[in-house]
C-alpha cells in the first residue's frame, strides 16, 4: 500500500507538483488499494502522463515507461533474448557439449528485459506507465491482459516470473480507438477533462509562480471562454501554462486586446480556430 | 444493486464483475464523503467517457444530498433572487446548490400531494425565478471594470454559471420527484441520454451543439479506423509472376513471396441531402462529418434539396469555420425551394439526374440522406435507379426508425427496393455505418 487515505494522496501528489481533484485523488487511492491498473482517458494535454510521473515522485517509486506505437510487439514490450551475445557465448566455448551450451545461453544474463518485465521483476516500488495504449495494435492488448491480470510473465526457457511486488500501473489513452472490453474490465477508469477554473488557477500559480495573481486569473478566464467556443482543438492545461510563460517572457503584466491577439497562437493551433476566437472575443488587435 | 440496474437501462453495460468492484470500492472508501463515493463508483463502473453525464444523473437520484426539503426559510421570490445574484457573483457551487433546493421547494410544486398526481417541476421553478434576467445584476454585483474584451469574457462566464444553476434546479426537481414516485420510475424516464445516442430528429439545440463538438474527435477516430483497415487489406493475394521472379535468386525456392500491390483507391463521395425542416439537423451533422473526413476521399461533393436540388459543396467547405450557421447559409444561398418549401423527392431527384449525373461515376459512393417523406408525390424510381446504376455504391441513410418507414407519406420501402437503406438515428449509428459502408 502506497497511501493511507484519499487526503494523503492529494497532499503527497500536491507536494510532487500535481494538483488533484476529488476524482483523481479518489481513483488513485482506489487503484492503489484494490491493486488494479488505472486507465486514464482524456484529451491531449490534461496531464495524463504527468499523473503517473507525480505518483512515482510522491511515493519514491521508480517510473518504468512503455511508450506504445503502432507495430509494437512482444520483443519491445516484454523481453528479448540477446542473440548477439548468445552467439558470442557459443563461439567462445567451442569445445563444450550441446547440453552445457544450451543450459548456459538461456539464462538471465542473456535476457534483455523490456519495460513490462522490468516493472514486474523490480523488487522496489514501481510505477508502470503504459502510454498511449490506444496506439498499439489489438494483439498487444492481449499481451497486457496476462501481465496486468496476474502480474506475471512466462518466459518458456526460464519459467513463470511473478511480481514480487505489484507495480502501480497507469495506462493512458487518447480514445482514438476503443480499447477492448476485456482490458477495460481489468482497470479502474478515470476520465480526465479540463479542470474547473479554480483548480486551473492553482495549477498555473504552481507551475509559473512568477506570474501575478490578476494576470493568472484573467488568463484562466479567457481560456475558459475559449473552451466554451466550438473549436477544433480546445486549449488544454499545457497550453494555458505555455501561455502564462509566454506572457511572462513578453513582460506583459495584464491582458489586453493587443497582447491576446499577438499571442493567441500559443493556445490555438488551427488557423480557423484562431479566426473564430478573434471574432467571438472581439479582439481585433 | 438497483443502482447498477438503473445504469444498465441507460445502456451503460456493467457486469457482475463491475458490481463486485463497486462494492469493494465502497468497502474501502466508506460512505462518508459523497463526492468520493461518486468518483469511486464512476471509476469502477464506467468504461467510456461519454457515459459520465448519465452516470451523474442516476447517481444524484440514488445517492441524494439530503432527503426532503428544507423548511427553515420561507423564501419569497425577491429575496431568493437577490441571494442567487450573490451566489453567482461569488461563484460558490455549494451556495448555489442550496439555493436550487430552496427554489424548487418554494416554487416547483405542482398538483396536490396525493399519490401519483403531484410532483416537482424544474420548468415551473425556472419560470418563476428566471435566472437569465439576473445577468445584469450579477455583473453589477461583481462591479467588474474589465477593459475591453474581458468584459465579454466575464459576461459569458456568468452565463455559463447561470446555465449551471439551471441544471442544479433540474437535478433537484428530479430528486424530489423521485422521493414521491420511487426512483426507479424517474431513473427510467427523466435521465437524459448521452449525446451519441440522442435521436437526430428530436435533439434540442444544446444537444446539437454537443454533437457538433464531437465531430472532430469522431472524424479522427474514423480516419484512424479507415486507415487501419486499408493497411490490413493491403496484405492479400500473392503475385505469382513477381514471386517466381524473386525465387530465382534462391535457386527457384520461393523464400520471399511477393504480394499483389493494391492501388490506393481514394473514393469519391457524393452526398445528396434532404435539407427540409424535418430532417435538417441530421443532414447538417452528416455534412459536417463528411467535411471533416474529406482527406479520406479524393473528392467530396455535396448537394442539398428540398423541392429542387442545388450544389452546396462550396458552402460546406466554407462552413467548417462556423458550423452552427451552415444550415442557415445553405437555405439562404442555394436554390432549394420553388413554391411552398415542402420536400419534393420527385422533382429533386429528376433535377439531380438532369444536371449533375456526371458527378456520379464508377468510383463514386453516393449517400442519400432523408426521411423519404415525399408529401404524397410520385417516388420517381427511374431517376433514383439511374443514380444508383452509375455509382459504384449507393446507400440511403434514413433518420427514422424502421417502424415508421412507409407510414404516412413516407416512401421508404419503395426506395429501399432500389437502394440499400439503413436506419441512422444517432451519432453512434452514423459512425458505425460510415466505417462499415465506406469502401477501403
Amino acid at each position: 500500500m502506497l497511501f493511507d487515505s484519499v487526503d494523503e494522496v492529494a497532499q503527497r501528489l500536491a507536494s510532487a507538483g500535481y494538483l488533484t481533484s476529488t476524482a483523481i485523488a479518489t481513483t488513485v487511492f482506489l487503484a492503489d488499494r484494490l491493486g488494479k491498473p488505472l486507465l486514464v482517458e482524456g484529451p491531449a494535454g490534461v496531464g495524463k502522463t504527468e499523473l503517473a510521473r507525480a505518483v512515482a515522485t510522491a511515493t519514491g517509486s521508480q517510473l518504468v515507461r512503455l511508450q506504445c506505437y503502432e507495430g509494437i510487439d512482444e520483443a519491445r514490450a516484454l523481453y528479448e533474448w540477446n542473440h548477439a551475445k548468445q552467439l558470442l557465448r557459443i563461439t567462445a566455448g567451442r569445445d563444450e557439449s550441446w547440453h552445457e551450451a544450451r543450459a548456459d545461453i538461456f539464462t538471465e544474463e542473456f535476457l534483455l528485459p523490456r519495460p513490462l518485465l522490468t516493472a514486474i521483476r523490480n523488487p522496489d516500488p514501481t510505477v508502470l506507465l503504459i502510454d498511449e495504449t490506444d496506439k498499439a495494435d489489438v494483439e498487444v492488448e492481449g499481451l497486457l491482459l496476462e501481465v496486468l491480470g496476474d502480474f506475471q510473465v512466462t518466459v518458456p526457457e526460464l519459467g513463470t516470473i511473478t511480481a514480487t511486488r505489484k507495480p502501480f500501473v497507469v495506462l493512458t489513452s487518447n480514445a482514438t480507438r476503443e480499447l477492448s472490453e476485456a482490458l477495460k474490465r481489468r482497470c479502474l477508469f478515470l476520465h480526465l477533462d479540463f479542470p474547473d477554473s479554480e483548480r486551473e488557477l492553482e495549477i498555473v500559480r504552481l507551475k509559473v509562480p512568477e506570474v501575478s495573481g490578476t494576470l493568472a486569473e484573467s488568463l484562466v478566464r479567457v481560456v475558459g471562454a475559449l473552451r466554451a467556443l466550438e473549436l477544433r482543438k480546445s486549449p488544454s492545461i499545457a497550453e494555458t501554462i505555455d501561455w502564462a510563460r509566454t506572457l511572462l517572457a513578453l513582460g506583459a503584466d495584464h491582458l489586453d486586446e493587443a497582447v491576446v491577439h499577438a499571442t493567441l497562437g500559443v493556445v490555438l493551433k488551427y488557423e480557423a480556430d484562431k479566426k473564430r476566437a478573434v471574432n467571438e472575443l472581439k479582439v481585433l488587435g | 444493486m438497483s443502482f447498477v440496474e438503473a445504469l444498465r437501462e441507460h445502456s451503460i453495460l456493467a457486469g457482475p464483475g463491475e458490481t463486485i468492484d463497486a462494492a469493494r470500492v465502497l468497502a474501502v472508501l466508506g460512505m462518508d464523503d459523497r463526492e468520493r463515493v461518486r468518483e469511486g463508483l464512476a471509476a469502477s463502473l464506467l468504461r467510456r467517457s461519454g457515459q459520465r453525464t448519465v452516470f451523474d444523473q442516476v447517481f444524484d437520484l440514488y445517492f441524494p444530498v439530503s432527503v426532503g426539503g428544507r423548511s427553515d426559510e420561507p423564501a419569497d421570490l425577491e429575496s431568493l433572487r437577490e441571494q442567487l445574484v450573490q451566489a453567482l457573483a461569488a461563484g460558490t457551487a455549494g451556495e448555489q446548490q442550496a439555493l436550487a433546493q430552496a427554489a424548487v421547494d418554494a416554487f416547483g410544486r405542482f398538483g396536490e400531494g396525493s399519490q401519483g398526481a403531484g410532483g416537482w417541476s424544474a420548468y415551473q421553478t425556472l419560470q418563476r425565478l428566471r435566472p437569465e434576467t439576473l445577468l445584469v445584476r450579477v455583473l453589477a454585483a461583481l462591479r467588474a471594470d474589465d477593459p475591453g474584451f474581458m468584459a465579454d469574457v466575464r459576461r459569458d462566464e456568468v452565463r455559463r454559471q447561470i446555465a449551471g444553476f439551471r441544471r442544479m434546479v433540474e437535478t433537484e426537481a428530479r430528486r424530489r420527484t423521485a422521493e414521491l414516485r420511487g426512483r426507479e420510475t424517474v431513473a427510467r424516464n427523466a435521465v437524459a441520454p448521452p449525446s451519441d445516442r440522442v435521436d437526430f430528429l428530436t435533439a434540442g439545440r444544446a444537444q446539437l451543439a454537443d454533437m457538433r463538438r464531437a465531430i472532430y474527435p469522431l472524424s479522427r477516430k474514423l480516419a484512424t479506423r479507415l486507415a487501419a483497415r486499408r493497411r490490413r487489406a493491403r496484405r492479400g493475394e500473392i503475385d505469382i509472376r513477381r514471386t517466381l521472379r524473386r525465387s530465382i535468386a534462391f535457386g527457384g525456392v520461393p523464400v520471399k513471396p511477393a504480394f499483389k500491390r493494391r492501388r490506393p483507391g481514394r473514393p469519391e463521395l457524393v452526398l445528396l441531402c434532404d435539407m427540409s425542416g424535418s430532417v435538417a439537423g441530421f443532414a447538417h451533422f452528416t455534412l459536417l462529418l463528411t467535411q471533416a473526413l474529406r482527406d479520406q476521399f479524393s473528392k467530396v461533393r455535396a448537394f442539398a434539396f428540398v423541392e429542387t436540388t442545388d450544389e452546396v459543396t462550396h458552402l460546406v467547405k466554407a462552413g467548417a469555420e462556423n458550423p452552427a450557421g451552415l444550415a442557415a447559409r445553405i437555405h439562404r444561398e442555394a436554390k432549394l425551394t420553388r413554391w411552398d418549401g415542402h420536400s419534393d423527392y420527385t422533382h429533386s431527384l429528376q433535377v439531380f439526374v438532369d444536371q449533375w449525373l456526371d458527378a456520379v461515376g464508377p468510383r463514386t459512393s453516393v449517400l442519400i440522406l432523408g426521411d423519404a417523406r415525399n408529401n404524397g408525390g410520385d417516388p420517381n424510381l427511374p431517376a433514383l435507379r439511374r443514380i444508383v446504376g452509375n455509382a459504384r455504391r449507393a446507400y440511403w441513410l434514413n433518420p427514422e426508425s424502421p417502424r415508421l418507414w412507409s407510414t404516412g407519406d413516407s416512401l421508404a420501402n419503395e426506395y429501399a427496393t432500389v437502394v440499400e437503406m439503413h436506419e441512422c438515428r444517432t451519432v453512434h449509428q452514423l459512425s458505425e455505418l460510415i466505417t462499415r459502408l465506406l469502401p477501403v
